[in-house]
């Protein structure tokens, strides 16, 4: 349970998608201009992380990994499948985004609106693709944990979007130099926030 | 009086609209305003004026710091030479008649002196710079700013990292957003934080509080520091650090002068009171469930003792009531400053790397203010239309 817990607080604190990895910058950048679409975007990510990370975990552990497949014979017990890993997760990252894009079409065709372009795009947010890989390479051990992970992940990076589009909103009346306007004070908060966020590196729970 | 005035007179025309140095003009207006009250009336309307502009603001908060600075001076003095091994055995109440209260306090000044020349220099060129190219007025803004930046640091860093610290804030804290007023992060705190990332030996570590002496270099473990490192046996007594006699940055140490400090801000307005009080309450509060926890000697410190040494006390007072960078409506101040409490004393209890975590907590609230105020208010919202329904529907 304290594992649980603690790779849960640490994936939205300490190894923040955005602050500390500088996943799914893409959008990140360009959809947190108000505060209500970041938000939708956000939970969006929240939702896709929260099920394709488990699922990956899954295929990673019975199909893919080192001498995963020893359920099926003991004859395939040396099999190592792990070069499909990029495919598989992508594939099934793909399909969790389809499924969500129906969702928010079908309940909320205002947010569906907004996000855009960006909804789709979830699929090859990285971000996404990073956390499934996170898992592989960290080695988590049961679904629970992958689940904590995946939900941690994807309410760190919603924190990190809809803080960052407040402030967006906040200064859209400040005298920023005109070359710097839009992407480029962007930039700037982001770092500033990273820095921010660099208080939590190091703790260890 | 008279005569400066028309010597300002006498060398103004060139600087305005037209004259030869016109591009030099906000330059010299920053002069004129900081020498005179300018005598610009409102022409149309009525309007109610207070006399309390940006000006007046932020000369009050240097008044509320200056005897934190003058104690500061005092107390690098005595700690030197408490350090120094020919006085070795001696307290703060035994040293001062042995050394004398002057050579003390010049000791303090020497050191100090240069930190603020230097903030102040580095600043103001860097405001004078962006307002001469932007074309826009010198904000006093960087008043405060600049006496703050030599407070909290370690008096012992080099000037030189004092003034690439101080540059960088004033550019990409606040500058680069469109001066005073507009930045997200208190720029002080950008600078410190600066500093502790860029020149972590300096500021922190087993021996952040260096007194160079003339021949040999001392040192002395701060309180946060040997708390941090597990022994609470070298511990200044409460009363010590309560008044400050303490090593530590140098406007940090006395927690009593920091609550006068900050019970001036709050009678003459400047300081909200609701964030002091609530990050006191935060902080104490989270202190008290790590001594519930007890895991190690640093959790079972004394609740209180978090609120007196380290920068707690002077970051809760001067730090996170920064008007701009806090949060902006009554509901928003409470939970931004129990936030910064409690995250302060999270961030020294569990983070090994830092043994201070009040700069960042309150660095961290900072850029998070802006969503605590944007929930806040939506919330409101939400609560009056919903109140407006109601209303209605008794009607019909």
């Amino acid at each position: 349970m304290q594992d649980l817990f603690s790779i849960f607080v640490r994936s939205i604190f300490i190894d923040n998608m955005i602050f500390a990895y500088f996943l799914g910058m893409c959008s990140y950048l360009a959809v947190s201009k108000t505060v209500k679409t970041s938000m939708g975007l956000g939970l969006a990510v929240i939702f896709v992380l929260f099920i394709t990370v488990p699922v990956n975990f899954l295929i990673n552990k019975y199909f893919l990994a080192k001498g995963a497949l020893s359920w099926l014979s003991s004859g395939l017990a040396d099999v190592d499948l792990s070069f499909l890993s990029f495919i598989m997760f992508i594939a099934v990252i793909a399909a969790i985004v389809q499924l969500v894009e129906m969702i928010i079409e079908k309940f909320s065709p205002a947010l569906y609106s907004a996000l855009g372009i960006f909804l789709p795009l979830i699929a090859v947010n990285c971000a996404i693709l990073g956390a499934s890989l996170f898992m592989q390479e960290r080695e988590l051990q049961t679904i629970g944990e992958s689940v904590a992970f995946g939900l941690g992940s994807g309410i760190g990076w919603l924190l990190a979007i809809v803080a960052i589009a407040a402030i967006r909103e906040k200064i859209r009346y400040s005298n920023v130099p005109a070359p710097l306007r839009g992407l480029g004070i962007t930039f700037i908060i982001t770092g500033l926030m990273g820095i921010a966020f660099m208080s939590f590196f190091g703790i260890t729970i | 009086m008279k005569g400066l005035r028309r010597f300002v007179d006498k060398i103004k025309p060139p600087f305005e609209k037209g004259g030869k140095l016109h591009f030099l003009h906000s330059t010299f207006d920053a002069f004129e305003t900081f020498l005179f009250v300018p005598n610009t009336v409102t022409k149309k309307g009525a309007h109610i004026r207070d006399v309390i502009d940006m000006k007046r603001t932020m000369i009050m908060v240097v008044i509320a710091v200056m005897p934190l600075m003058l104690f500061g001076m005092f107390n690098i003095g005595i700690q030197h030479y408490l350090l120094q091994p020919e006085f070795s055995g001696n307290t703060w109440q035994t040293i001062i008649p042995e050394v004398g209260f002057w050579k003390i306090l010049w000791y303090g000044v020497l050191k100090f002196l240069p930190l603020i020349v230097v903030s102040y220099v580095a600043g103001l060129g860097t405001e004078f710079v962006f307002a001469q190219v932007r074309g826009h007025e010198v904000n006093e803004g960087f008043l405060v700013s600049g006496i703050l930046i030599p407070l909290i640091v370690p008096p012992t860093v080099p000037l030189w990292m004092v003034a690439l610290a101080t540059i960088f804030a004033v550019i990409f804290g606040k500058e680069v957003f469109g001066g005073t007023g507009m930045n997200i992060v208190n720029p002080a705190l950008l600078a410190r934080a600066f500093l502790f990332f860029a020149y972590p030996a300096h500021m922190s570590g087993d021996a952040p509080w260096v007194a160079s002496g003339s021949v040999d270099i001392i040192s002395g473990p701060t309180p946060l520091a040997s708390a941090a490192s597990g022994t609470l046996d070298n511990f200044p007594s409460v009363m010590d650090m309560f008044l400050g006699f303490m090593p530590g940055s140098v406007g940090e140490t006395s927690a009593l002068l920091i609550l006068l400090g900050g019970l001036f801000l709050v009678i003459t307005g400047i300081g909200s009171f609701r964030i002091m009080a609530s990050v006191f309450a935060g902080g104490f509060g989270m202190a008290l469930l790590f001594n519930l926890w007890g895991a190690n000697t640093y959790m079972d410190m004394p609740a209180f003792y978090h609120l007196i040494i380290g920068g707690f006390a002077f970051g809760a007072v001067f730090m996170a009531t920064d008007p701009v960078s806090a949060a902006q409506t009554p509901k928003g101040k409470i939970i931004y400053g129990v936030l910064i409490g409690v995250f302060s004393v999270l961030l020294r209890v569990l983070n090994p790397a830092y043994p201070e975590g009040m700069m960042l907590a309150i660095l961290f609230m900072n850029v998070m203010a802006p969503m605590i105020d944007h929930y806040v208010l939506a919330g409101n919202i939400k609560k009056r239309q919903k109140r407006l329904k109601t209303i209605k529907t008794e009607e019909v």
